[in-house]
């Protein structure tokens, strides 16, 4: 049934219908609204689930490390300050092999103290072992929070549903909300490959000496490899029941491009716009819009990006020292693949929440069509003097 | 009272501690007594080794090692999720260390206590961090070397009194216990199980390597303890009505000190401030148990 409903409603429906046995979370804007529609799900009934409310985001995620570790679906949720704390247990959980599912808001993370939206925060915790799915709309919200249970209970790996704090988790928009029924059918129990159970006394994550500890971070690396095929696999299953799709990347009009954006997240909406008017304008010019950051879609990105002559790679995150994250893994993706390579420019925009518009990005396409940005470094755009 | 604990075996040997280690003690009496339809969690300690490594284990129950500073949290976690399946046959238990306890685990600890989750916590308690190599932890006592307090550097802050702080909780149960005491550490232990909510056993648990002495003095040590009152042996029922099991005829605490390696710088002047120092606490508590 299609409802108006702002982002984070959309995250705790989802996570209603994939009827999650334990949550466990800490409030933070702008995640609030998650968990109190939460909350509210499992004191009225519309869960049965148990809502463990602890003293921090460190203990949320033992706890539900805990609960996952009996073999029951977990969940919690966070953002910025709240995945920092975070940190130590994201690998605990990957390393542990839980296919728990977080919804993590995109939040720029203090000092000085900002609300609003920024990347830095899930990004820099790309290399715990996490599968972080970026969303454009309360639609893909739904609908990823249902498919990232799927996916992590087929890798054995934990995954992150990122959106942007405000643009999405506050909007209001109309969200096809699914049938229990159809949901259940599409995301049926949840079938532990072991637990802590006392009719079978297995140890977890235990001392891992020098001689196992590689094999182990291997599989883990396999399984990271599989949840490429696993998602495609998965997107069809979703796509015959609820007629949706979204795959890891999105090209949108890029076939005769010379230049594409690359983005993520809600400002990839504003793109498509600004494409749009371009393209009436006569200009060749595309989007590609990354969903999947990890496991990165190396050949996807590749495959969209090979004819193309200019790059935009749009980041709203930075790594000092380093540069827009995004481009880097752009960069990366593409190196030795394809030769010669477009020229790919990275520009970073919006930090802290600061508006994304199309004058922004008008002033980006004119930078890099022109080919005005060197490809080493990150242009800032839209700074004061 | 006698028990036969050794038939309800559920601690192989050939596990990884050190010769005399009363954490191992502990263990044994703990689980032999509680049986085996336990769920422990482990923060990271000296059990996270002497339990042995994958694929191995020294204890025959099932096990979850974790964070440092999880222990509370974890439980809480694993408590709902054997409860959201309908398991009310499994004990679940935090075992952990006075560092994952009185420090870094302190504040999980503090949140599952004043949420009533139920489950056991033990903290096995030998005054250090050992696991690391005998840095200081805030239950080192008063007088005593470690790594990180070396040479004049000696401890002079006092233990915390994790009882006293778990009392303010208003914890249903709390008591302390020692390895020396089996059938008082049993009878707390068999109490702790009879009961629901966050229950919380203190076990002086003496560790030879980090004390500096001789590893067939770790049940002497242990009752010494007692014996000067330096770890009385009492309860607390829902953080309000405290009772002494053991009173001890006062006895110096200077022998005590003698005989551990960790005290051998301290001299007359600092006995007796140490004396000074346990009476006053000793007298507190027979205020608060009359
Ligand atoms: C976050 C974190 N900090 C530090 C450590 C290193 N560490 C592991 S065990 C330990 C000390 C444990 O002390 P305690 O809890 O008293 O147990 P014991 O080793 O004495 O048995 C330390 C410092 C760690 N594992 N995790
Ligand atoms: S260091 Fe101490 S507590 Fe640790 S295993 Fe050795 S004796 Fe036991
Ligand atoms: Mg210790």
């Amino acid at each position: 049934m299609k409802r108006v409903l702002e982002g984070s409603h959309a995250a705790a429906e989802a996570v209603r219908l994939a009827r999650v046995k334990v949550i466990s979370a800490f409030p933070i804007t702008p995640q609030t609204h998650i968990v109190e529609k939460l909350s509210e799900f499992c004191s009225n009934g519309s869960m049965d689930a148990k809502f463990i409310k602890v003293e921090s985001e460190h203990s949320a995620l033992a706890a539900v490390i805990g609960s996952q570790s009996t073999g029951v679906r977990s969940f919690t949720a966070t953002s910025s300050q709240g995945l920092a704390l975070m940190h130590e247990l994201l690998h605990w959980t990957s390393g542990a092999r839980l296919p728990v599912v977080m919804v993590e808001v995109n939040r720029a993370l203090a000092p000085g103290w900002n609300i609003w939206t920024d990347q830095t925060d899930s990004l820099s915790q790309r290399d715990t072992g996490w599968i972080q799915l970026y969303c454009e709309t309360g639609q893909e919200v739904l609908d990823t929070t249902l498919m990232a249970y799927k996916l992590a209970e087929a890798v054995f790996l934990p995954v992150m549903v990122v959106l942007d704090a405000f643009f999405l988790s506050h909007t209001y928009e109309p969200v096809d909300v699914p049938e229990q029924e159809s949901a259940d059918k599409f995301l049926p129990d949840f079938e532990p490959a072991f637990s802590l159970d006392i009719r079978n006394a297995y140890t977890l994550n235990q001392l891992a000496t020098p001689d196992v500890y590689m094999e182990m971070r291997y599989d883990m690396h396999l399984a990271m490899e599989d949840a490429k095929n696993r998602m495609a696999d998965i997107e069809n299953e979703f796509s015959k029941i609820f007629g949706r799709k979204y795959l890891p990347v999105e090209p949108f009009r890029c076939d005769d491009a010379e230049t594409v954006f690359v983005t993520s997240g809600t400002i990839t909406s504003t793109c498509r716009q600004l494409v749009n008017d371009l393209r009436k304008k006569g200009e060749r010019v595309g989007l590609l819009k990354i969903k999947m950051f990890r496991p990165f879609p190396v050949k996807e990105v590749c495959n969209c990006l090979k004819n193309i002559k200019q790059v935009a790679v749009i980041d709203r995150n930075f790594s000092f020292g380093a540069g827009g994250i995004f481009a880097q893994e752009v960069r990366a993706a593409l190196y030795g693949f394809i030769n010669p390579a477009p020229c790919v420019m990275g520009f970073v925009c919006g930090l802290g929440g600061r508006d994304v518009t199309i004058e922004t990005l008008t002033t980006i396409y004119k930078k890099a069509k022109n080919r005005e940005a060197g490809q080493m470094e990150s242009v800032w755009i839209d700074l004061k003097k | 009272m006698r028990e036969n604990l050794k038939e309800k075996e559920l601690v192989y040997s050939g596990h990884l501690a050190c010769a005399g280690c009363g954490a191992v003690i502990a263990m044994r009496f703990f689980l032999n007594t509680l049986g085996k339809d336990t769920v422990m969690v482990i923060p990271a300690c000296c059990w996270s080794i002497i339990a042995g490594p994958y694929p191995k284990s020294s204890l025959k129950i099932p096990v979850i090692h974790t964070a440092f500073e999880t222990g509370g949290a974890m439980a809480t976690g694993v408590r709902a999720g054997l409860d959201m399946k309908n398991d009310t046959k499994t004990t679940v238990v935090v075992w952990a260390g006075d560092g994952g306890t009185f420090d870094i685990g302190f504040q999980a600890l503090s949140g599952a206590v004043e949420r009533d989750e139920n489950f056991i916590y033990v903290c096995y308690d030998n005054e250090a961090y050992m696991n690391t190599g005998v840095q200081r932890s805030s239950s080192t006592p008063y007088g005593a070397w470690t790594t990180t307090t070396p040479g004049e550097d000696w401890k002079k802050l006092r233990k915390k009194n994790i009882m006293g702080v778990l009392a303010a909780h208003r914890i249903s149960y709390a008591a302390t216990a020692s390895i020396a005491y089996p059938e008082d550490l049993i009878y707390k232990i068999k109490k702790a199980k009879s009961i629901k909510g966050a229950r919380f056993l203190h076990i002086f648990a003496s560790c030879p390597t980090g004390w500096k002495m001789a590893s067939e003095l770790s049940v002497k040590i242990a009752r010494m303890a007692v014996q000067t009152n330096i770890f009385p042996l009492y309860e607390i029922e829902n953080g309000t009505k405290y009772s002494i099991n053991f009173k001890p005829k006062n006895y110096n605490v200077k022998e005590y000190f003698m005989l551990q390696g960790r005290f051998k710088h301290l001299k007359q002047e600092h006995f007796e401030k140490i004396q000074e120092m346990v009476d006053d606490d000793w007298r507190l508590l027979c205020k608060k148990a009359s």
